[in-house]
């Protein structure tokens, strides 16, 4: 049961990232890279990682998404209407590229199968919040404050470089 | 419970997808969210091997990585926003006013 879950979610993954990358317009895009992470949610699901499904689907999936197809709707882009109309040759380079790299991917992550741990299955943590917040909040509590810096510097950041005409108020203040 | 073959084997999988996408496609909004793409296949292998491993701490890191992709698209949306009003094209082949 847990193979065909499986199965099913990772061809679901692996085809509406295909379709994300080779779909023209760009909503459609955007729709297709939500379908991809919620099928990856829904792996963390068989994964005994509960907490990190539910954050994948508000966060990701969610907030992160909309702002996506705010900004496409906002900016109104045309269609990439030659994208696929004929060949080039750095097509074919890229697909080789993309060969390369995951030929890299498994030969570095192959060897490292072998030397997993025996863990018997009361060791296995279940990835509630008071399992994630228990470490979070005691281990690991310097990164989360620095976490929680940076995203406040990126928003005030964002403001800052997406603010409508910001030159004009620097010359006022010279 | 499947083997840890199969996640990491998916996740190479789609980081590739990711890495393709972001070298054919000419559109910047795109090109993010390939990076979103690769940001999340790492997350897979991250969450397989905290799970396989017996230790929360990978699920730990998974939300760091989540809370700096977060921050990595609002800073590159405001930075396409603000070439966008420059230029009016997110097409990155016509954005070369720092080419040599």
């Amino acid at each position: 049961m847990v193979t065909y879950t499986f199965v099913l979610l990772a061809v679901l993954a692996i085809s509406s990232a295909l379709a994300m990358i080779l779909n023209k317009n760009t909503i459609n895009s955007a729709l297709f890279l939500v379908l991809n992470l919620l099928s990856v949610a829904g792996l963390y699901l068989l994964l005994q990682a509960q907490f990190l499904a539910m954050v994948q689907v508000i966060v990701y999936a969610g907030a992160i998404m909309v702002l996506f197809l705010f900004v496409i709707m906002l900016l109104n882009i045309d269609e990439e209407k030659d994208l696929f109309n004929r060949f080039r040759l750095k097509y074919l380079v890229v697909f080789l590229l993309g060969v390369v790299v995951f030929g890299q991917l498994l030969y570095s992550i192959g060897g490292v199968t072998e030397m997993l741990p025996e863990i018997s299955p009361d060791m296995e943590y279940i990835g509630t919040v008071e399992a994630i917040g228990e470490v979070m909040y005691t281990n690991y509590v310097i990164p989360f404050e620095l976490t929680a810096i940076l995203l406040t510097a990126a928003v005030v950041g964002a403001l800052m470089i997406a603010q409508y005409k910001v030159n004009k108020t620097d010359q006022e203040q010279v | 419970m499947i083997g840890i073959d199969w996640y990491l084997a998916l996740s190479a999988i789609l980081f590739s997808i990711g890495v393709v996408g972001v070298l054919i496609r000419r559109n910047a909004i795109v090109i993010i969210m390939c990076v979103e793409l690769m940001l999340n296949s790492v997350n897979v292998t991250l969450i397989a091997f905290a799970s396989y491993h017996g230790d929360i701490a990978g699920q730990v890191l998974v939300l760091f990585v989540l809370a700096v992709a977060a921050a990595e698209a609002v800073v590159g949306l405001a930075i396409i926003l603000a070439i966008f009003r420059n230029n009016l094209t997110t097409d990155i082949t016509k954005i070369n006013l720092l080419r040599w």
